[in-house]
């Protein structure tokens, strides 16, 4: 059992709900990205999504743009993201990570390598927004030999018939998309959200984590009551931004966005 | 090339999952993957039907004005010394280029579709343009994406699209260019895809876009072939079309690519020259990576971020192209070649002074490398140059360039 599937399954087991923070790998600086994720974990992270830094996110709203401008001028590639994790993962051994990123560096460093480096750095599973299934058939089974898991997304424009073809590709928990927009949108409908996910949970047995638009408690708790996890991104990326030039400042900042969601989802389970 | 590939095989691309060869492709996150797909079926529906191919070919005599003369350079090619050079006279399009093909043919299937609105990337503005002009005359919604750097270099055409009643939307993120602005507008489709048909307006993005756009732009190559057996009573030895995204080239090149006899050549913008790195020739100087949408050639580093390029024409100044011509390279059936600004610049003012003809800084890419080729060709042979759009737009840089201001 994979590290993202046993972190899942006791959740479920204790009725909790995941919560499941996003930053973008080497923003503000790189030396800061393994202390920003121990702070997540501190503040109550059950899973870490990175982002490896791209020059052009098109799925990304400005927020996350800018962290990936503010990573790059450091330069930091896919190569030096393996290298966090590595460093993460002499610290942490149990809290699963998965990059979260575009396919173009990947195929830059190769699809062989990426997946030997990452299974090797104690990577445990690989969103990538631009590659569909229909891509995937090279990179897909590459990962899998190596234990990774492959999580794709899924929409609100996602037909039954992809739902069903999109899950059976799928490992560790499928990421719905809550709105039709890019990373960092506002507009969240739960009354939706909640339907469709129940749809999803009907269709395939993958735990649910749904990501945009979740930025408070408030939030996180509509959505975790209706999925088996939620994604924050944006909210804790703008926090970085805010917070580049004070980094003490900067970890409490993360962990005072981050409790009352974690809160917020355990009173879920009581 | 070990294998002869018939005309069948060339014209059978892409496969039903958009691919030519290694390239290609749907690379796009699931939001937008239903709209592809409903897309490419209700392309492949109204393609051969008569209630649209009618009314294309109708807009495209009447409203666009086809077909554009096939003229013989006499002077030009008096001067140069070799062969005949012809003209593809795309710059008498209305709205002075060919991308007016391609933005009719995709707004009446944004109407098909029951799409009031569009958007659209645009570099030099000309593709802006067109669309603007488009939906003006369909009464649709339209919001262009336009780089901020883009925006200064052609503020002409940003005034004609405001004046044809579209939204002129600056984008300031990245390099401030076309590749930023075809980011920005992939956002704007992601969060408006209900109600919002996305006119690309180059052979390039998610299948199905880089297929039907070569399809509309193939006009350009249906008539000149119909053109040379009319007025010369052959085929021409050679075309040369300019590349950035490709869609001209790939208009003029397909109705040829089983006449192995015809040599086809791509013209990138080489900029300050392929040995300094600024340029924009991902052909002659990239590899093969993914962005918007498909698997081509680009440039960027090793890292696989895009690089920054650079070309004095805003049209050409994009990292990737279109994925078919990254085939037709690697098949050996047509040359890509690159042309640096100065010598576009010499292009565009030589074909002013000798014929008349004030070819946009894009086209005179194609000029500079079709002047050169027929230098080295026999009197009896015969260069088409596809001069995809008119220079008019490009006067402020040229006055520049002068230390002129108007």
């Amino acid at each position: 059992m994979s590290r993202i599937e046993a972190t899942l399954s006791q959740l479920r087991r204790q009725g909790r709900k995941a919560l499941i923070p996003y930053i973008t790998a080497g923003d503000p600086q790189p030396g800061e990205t393994v202390r920003i994720m121990q702070t997540l974990v501190a503040a109550g992270a059950d899973i870490i999504e990175l982002g490896v830094p791209f020059s052009d996110p098109m799925a990304d709203g400005p927020v996350i743009q800018l962290a990936c401008e503010r990573a790059l001028r450091h330069h930091v590639s896919l190569r030096n993201v393996l290298e966090m994790v590595r460093e993460f993962r002499q610290q942490d051994t149990q809290t699963p990570i998965v990059l979260m990123g575009y396919l173009n560096p990947v195929e830059a460093l190769g699809y062989e390598t990426f997946a030997e480096m990452a299974a090797d750095a104690g990577v445990d599973g690989v969103l990538t927004v631009d590659l569909p299934p229909e891509e995937a058939d090279t990179l897909v089974p590459l990962l899998k030999a190596r234990n990774l898991d492959v999580i794709f997304l899924l929409a609100p424009t996602t037909t039954d018939d992809r739902i069903r073809r999109i899950s059976q590709h799928c490992s560790g928990y499928v990421y719905y998309v809550s709105l039709k927009g890019v990373t960092g949108s506002a507009q969240l409908d739960a009354t939706e959200v909640a339907q469709k996910v129940a749809h999803i949970h009907e269709i395939t047995a993958l735990p649910v984590g749904v990501g945009f638009g979740i930025r408070d408690a408030r939030s996180a708790g509509m959505i975790g009551r209706v999925s088996d996890g939620v994604i924050v991104g944006s909210v804790l990326v703008d926090t970085i931004a805010r917070y580049q030039d004070k980094p003490e400042a900067l970890h409490l900042a993360l962990s005072d966005i981050l409790r009352p969601m974690r809160e917020a989802l355990d009173e879920l389970a009581s | 090339m070990s294998v002869k590939l018939t005309e069948e095989m060339l014209k059978a691309l892409p496969d039903d999952r958009g691919h030519f060869g290694n390239y290609g492709g749907r690379f796009v996150s699931e939001t937008l993957f239903d709209s592809l797909l409903q897309l490419e079926r209700e392309y492949e529906r109204l393609k051969n039907a008569p209630e649209f191919t009618e009314r294309f070919d109708r807009d495209l005599a009447d409203y666009v004005g086809r077909p554009s003369p096939l003229y013989f350079a006499e002077r030009l090619t008096r001067e140069t010394g070799g062969a005949q050079i012809w003209l593809k006279r795309e710059d008498l399009n209305h709205t002075g280029a060919h991308k007016v093909n391609n933005t009719i043919g995709q707004a009446l299937l944004a109407h098909f579709l029951g799409k009031p609105r569009v958007i659209a990337e645009t570099g030099a503005g000309q593709h802006g343009v067109a669309t603007a002009t488009v939906a003006a005359r369909l009464g649709l919604k339209c919001k262009v994406f336009m780089g901020s750097e883009d925006i200064k270099r052609q503020s002409l055409n940003v005034y004609r699209m405001k004046l044809l009643g579209a939204e002129v939307q600056s984008v300031d993120s990245g390099t401030k260019t076309l590749k930023d602005a075809m980011n920005e507008a992939m956002r704007d489709w992601v969060t408006n895809v209900d109600d919002t048909f996305y006119i690309i307006g180059t052979v390039a993005g998610p299948h199905p876009y880089p297929m039907l756009v070569r399809d509309f732009q193939s006009v350009i190559g249906r008539e000149t072939r119909r053109q040379s057996l009319e007025k010369v009573g052959r085929l021409p030895d050679a075309i040369v079309a300019c590349v950035g995204g490709g869609s001209n080239a790939m208009g003029i090149f397909y109705p040829f690519l089983g006449d192995e006899a015809v040599e086809l050549y791509g013209v990138e913008a080489g900029g300050l020259g392929l040995a300094t790195g600024q340029h924009a020739a991902p052909l002659s100087a990239g590899r093969p990576g993914v962005l918007h949408g498909n698997r081509t050639y680009l440039m960027e580093d090793d890292d696989g971020q895009i690089s920054a390029t650079h070309s004095i024409s805003a049209g050409l100044d994009y990292p990737g192209v279109g994925p078919e011509h990254a085939w037709l390279k690697d098949i050996g059936r047509a040359n890509y070649v690159s042309v640096t600004d100065d010598e576009a610049l010499d292009a565009f003012r030589r074909l002013t002074l000798v014929e008349g003809i004030m070819p946009a800084l894009e086209s005179s890419h194609a000029v500079a490398y079709g002047v050169k080729l027929a230098g080295e060709m026999d009197k009896d042979q015969m260069v088409v140059i596809n001069v995809s759009g008119r220079g008019d737009k490009d006067i402020h840089t040229i006055a520049e360039r002068d230390g002129i201001t108007i």
